[in-house]
């Protein structure tokens, strides 16, 4: 089952490593900052799979509903004002339907453990955001998965290698005369238009797309529906 | 739990979105805490457009603070500092620690504990 296995090799671990994780993360990617920064000030938005809240330093004129799956990460999220933090799904996340002006979900569709799942987490992002109309732009949805095409970092992974892998989390204990301890995270590795793909099959339009630190990264707001024949 | 949080969750499940009942979420045996958080009249007059008043009126009301206006303030009111003072207080400092959040569809309960409401689903309702 899908699910069980990312509760054991995705939720398990960032639950133990929820401290070290956060301490090794302080600052939101450049295209991160830029895009919370342009929301007008009073936008209401999401960040799904908040991990630490690092990105909710960025915008302090925003509402950002930040959630993640991992409750000790989601304690050391709540601390940033004004923001808020639950703990939810990006399966069933608890907000309505096509009304929050933004989105952002940054490292986190990756940890999804099959084709269908990580479209889906896509489409229930996409589903809380505001569609566009004739005279008004839709809210805008930005994200981003780690990528295949890689060769340069310090995994060096590259195109034609496997994309379902295990990547191991190192913690050394101060406290235990620096023993360590690995934990072993579920990663999908995008290739190039793969994250772009599945927007579009999500029922998504990509309004721009690009590649940042090792990533793969899109925005994307709702298609409009098509107008009933009348 | 801020009070203005109350306005942007619905129930996780998914029938339950489209169903009038399932917003607000109605909080039940709630324990509420005041958090002192630094006061930005500007950011209380343009996120107070986006809030559901029908909805934080009655989630107001559940945790009893009964003195919300019918309307929603808008325009002149938005520049009274007191006005804006108040919606503060409501919005932002005002935590529900513990408690739960009912649907009123499905009746199911998510756990508010330490400040974080849960909206894990138990197996039978994914």
């Amino acid at each position: 089952m899908a699910d069980e296995y990312e509760q054991n090799h995705v939720h398990e671990v960032y639950q133990q490593i929820a401290g070290h994780f956060s301490a090794t993360r302080f600052k939101a990617w450049p295209i991160v900052e830029q895009f919370l920064q342009a929301q007008s000030p009073g936008s209401v938005g999401l960040d799904v799979g908040c991990g630490n809240g690092k990105n909710l330093t960025v915008n302090k004129d925003v509402f950002i509903v930040a959630s993640d799956r991992s409750e000790n990460l989601a304690r050391i999220a709540m601390q940033h004002q004004p923001h808020s933090t639950v703990v939810a799904d990006i399966l069933q996340l608890p907000h309505r339907d096509a009304f929050f002006d933004f989105a952002i979900s940054i490292a986190v569709v990756h940890h999804m453990s099959t084709p269908e799942r990580r479209v889906e987490a896509v489409a229930e992002i996409l589903r809380t955001v505001k569609p566009g109309s004739g005279t008004e732009p839709g809210g805008k949805f930005l994200v981003y998965a780690w990528a295949l095409e890689q060769k340069d970092s310090r995994r060096g992974w590259d195109k034609g290698d496997p994309q379902d892998i295990m990547v191991p989390w190192v913690r050394k204990s101060k406290s235990d005369q620096g023993q360590e301890q690995t934990f072993h995270r579920y990663y999908h590795l995008y290739e190039e238009g793969e994250l772009e793909r599945d927007i579009e099959q999500a029922g998504g339009q990509v309004l721009e797309s690009g590649y940042e630190k090792d990533n793969w990264w899109a925005i994307a707001t709702p298609k409009p529906k098509p107008k009933p024949a009348s | 739990m801020k009070v203005i949080t109350a306005n942007f969750v619905t129930c996780a499940v998914k029938e339950c979105k489209t169903t009038a009942t399932s917003f607000p979420l109605h909080f039940h045996d709630a324990e509420l805490e005041l958090q002192e958080v630094d006061f930005q009249p500007e950011f209380i007059r343009n996120v107070i457009p986006r809030i559901d008043w029908e909805g934080l009126r009655t989630t107001a009301n559940e945790l009893g603070f009964p003195s919300l206006p019918e309307t929603k303030p808008e325009g002149d009111a938005l520049t009274n500092e007191q006005t804006l003072k108040d919606l503060h207080r409501l919005l932002l400092e005002t935590q529900v620690m513990e408690g739960k959040l009912v649907c009123g569809t499905c009746g199911h309960a998510y756990a508010i504990k330490e400040g974080i409401a849960n909206f894990l689903l138990p197996s039978h309702l994914v």
